[in-house]
């Protein structure tokens, strides 16, 4: 009954002029960048994170919250009305809602959409107050070899799981592991990979990587590929549903819903595996298998809830743990480690205020975006009209003041052009860009708990299997790692044909085509 | 030869019908230019496949020589237009036209205004009813 007060009390914390007000422009700005392709929430808090320097830290982190979920709603306007989705975790619900948009049922589409996001972000909310109070009383009694597992876990799951392929979900991380250990090094105060550059002594501001990455990255790459034909405009009308509609799709919310919370909380979930897995699910459910490929309401309604669910799921670890599972978690971390929070079990302790307000946040912001969201579709689609190089000069009018804003020093603009270039690569190359931000921003918790395992063990390696989840961990990644051998043993025993390298979601995009 | 801009709003079906009347007055043939710009993920202006289509069908219906083109790329459709009337020299540009606030001007600049202007050859502005 304990966290039911707090939460209470966070409630009467939100619902105050200033908090509603941020929780507001959080979801109003979240929805428009969701709806845009290429902008996401993650690239629009590392752009923000300059601007909080002198707000409140409640405030901002409820402004963080109100983006992350409003840009899990927009994603699907444009999967729906263009077919060309808005975020990845909304590629999914193109499959079928474009097809229901092209049949005239786009209305219809954007209402299940909007109101199962709503449906399973509330539910998700709720059971976000049920298990972080458990995961935290759980994780207050890891030491650092579990920590480390953990961190390892999230580093090989967000390598493996995502992507086109496991090498370059790899390679990725690598790259992100060496930018986020560039700096002295904490215990023998050596430099490192500083190549006698003094201002690197410090390590690489965050902002600076990550608004190189995600903002000038995609400025770069949307430059080199700006000459795109344009669509013509699909009328939207107002959303509604009737009753057939609602009969049909409250159970794929339900069993999104389900399908996403756990997928968000777990290291290397995100949403996009969930979402799939719903479709796919959908697809074997339905008792419409006909529409399925011609448009389907279930195969909006159950990936639009899992993408939702999976968002509030990320909060599990980010909160309890202080482990990111998406790009967005990660840049939100990095906001709390600045405002000299340590995201992690203790949190909860030292800032229950805070925490709370938050949830409670969470729980305004998604009837906000219901409100906003469900009326105003259409005024949303015409952001699609917006010339791209207004935008890409606004985006890169604020990377370089936030970049600038870090240190006030020019070398860090130089930083910031020389990571646009890595992200413009990146993008190039088909590498993730999650594994990296991952690598940046963990590299630093992973080393400092790597040796402080070792230091408590006095260097032996069998420190690092401290209890028992660090064994789970590593028979996990084991598995993870090992797994394209069992796939292809167990395929070569059916006989069937087996295809090396590839990874889950890969695998899954097959099952989705078939 | 009578070149008209077409955009699909009252505004370029009412440009349409004075180019027909006016094509069949002194039996000249018409071309329909209709611009998407390219920088944009959706454009307005743009005139689908079907909306091409039924121009197509009412042009032949009227019995006026013509022929439909679409622009794709660009991101002014001035600039694209300008272009077509340098190389084919038409006799006469029908466009429509509409109001726009000084700011809008100001922010967005108007088409019609650099077509009245600059066009190499005369323009009829219509308005819609």
């Amino acid at each position: 009954m304990d966290n039911l007060n707090h939460l209470l009390d966070g409630f009467v914390n939100v619902l105050t002029p200033l908090n509603l007000l941020f929780a507001f422009i959080g979801v109003v700005v979240g929805t428009a960048v969701g709806v845009l392709p290429g902008i996401g929430p993650a690239m629009t808090v590392a752009l923000l994170l300059p601007i909080t320097f002198s707000l409140d830290t409640t405030q901002a982190l409820i402004m963080f919250a109100g983006i992350f979920y409003g840009g899990m709603y927009g994603g699907s306007t444009t999967s729906i009305l263009l077919n060309t989705p808005g975020e990845s975790s909304s590629v999914v619900t193109a499959l079928e809602g474009n097809k229901m948009a092209k049949a005239g049922r786009a209305a219809q589409a954007l209402a299940t959409a909007a109101i199962g996001s709503f449906v399973a972000g509330t539910i998700a909310t709720a059971l976000l107050v049920l298990v972080m109070p458990q995961v935290v009383s759980f994780a207050v009694q890891l030491g650092s070899p579990e920590y480390f597992a953990i961190i390892l876990l999230a580093f090989v799951g967000a390598s493996m799981v995502l992507g086109s392929s496991r090498l370059r979900g790899f390679a990725a991380l690598l790259v992100g592991l060496s930018i986020g250990i560039i700096g002295i090094d904490k215990v023998t105060g050596q430099q490192r990979m500083t190549f006698g550059v003094p201002q690197l002594a410090d390590g690489i501001d965050i902002v600076v990587v990550a608004v190189g990455l995600f903002a000038v990255g995609e400025a770069l790459w949307v430059a080199a590929h700006l000459r795109r034909k344009a669509g013509g405009v699909i009328p939207v009308g107002q959303p509604w549903m009737g009753k057939q509609d609602w009969k049909r799709s409250w159970k794929p919310w339900l069993r999104g819903t389900a399908l996403g919370f756990p997928f968000g909380a777990i290291p290397a979930g995100g949403a996009e595996v969930p979402t799939f897995l719903s479709y796919v699910a959908e697809r074997k459910l339905t008792k419409h298998p006909e529409e399925f490929g011609h448009g389907a309401i279930e195969g909006v309604a159950g990936p639009e809830a899992a993408n939702n669910a999976s968002a509030a799921g990320t909060l599990v670890p980010l909160l309890a743990i202080g482990l990111p599972t998406n790009a967005t978690a990660a840049i939100i971390l990095t906001f709390l480690q600045g405002r000299g929070l340590e995201p992690g079990p203790l949190l909860i302790e030292k800032e229950p205020v805070l925490v709370w307000t938050l949830v409670a946040s969470l729980f305004v912001g998604n009837t906000l975006l219901l409100l906003l969201n469900l009326p105003m579709a259409p005024l949303w689609a015409k952001l699609l009209q917006i010339p791209r190089p207004y935008l890409y000069a606004g985006i890169l009018f604020f990377a370089t003041m936030g970049a600038w804003a870090v240190n006030g020093q020019a070398f860090d603009l130089y930083l910031l052009l020389g990571i646009g270039l890595l992200g413009f690569a990146v993008r190039r190359f088909g590498l993730p860009v999650l594994p990296l931000i991952i690598g940046v921003i963990l590299a630093p918790i992973a080393e400092l708990h790597l040796r402080r395992s070792l230091q408590l063990s006095h260097g032996e390696v069998s420190g690092l299997l401290g209890g028992p989840v660090a064994w789970v961990c590593y028979g996990i990644i084991v598995l993870t790692i090992l797994w394209p051998l069992i796939a292809r043993a167990i395929r070569k025993a059916r006989g069937g044909k087996g295809g090396p390298g590839e990874g889950l979601m890969a695998e899954l995009k097959d099952e989705v085509a078939a | 030869m009578i070149l008209v801009g077409y955009i699909p709003t009252p505004q370029g079906e009412a440009a349409l019908a004075a180019a027909i009347a006016e094509a069949k007055a002194h039996d000249e043939s018409v071309l329909v230019l209709n611009m998407s710009r390219d920088d944009k993920l959706v454009d307005a202006h743009r005139a689908d496949s079907s909306d091409l289509d039924r121009l197509d069908a009412d042009l032949a219906e009227s019995g006026v020589p013509h022929e439909v083109r679409r622009i794709e790329h660009g991101t002014d459709p001035a600039d694209q237009i300008l272009d077509v009337v340098d190389r084919e020299h038409p006799r006469l540009l029908v466009i429509g036209i509409r109001h726009r606030s000084a700011v809008g001007k100001l922010l967005l600049g108007s088409t019609a205004q650099r077509l009245l202007l600059d066009a190499r050859c005369q323009v009829l502005a219509v308005k819609a009813d």
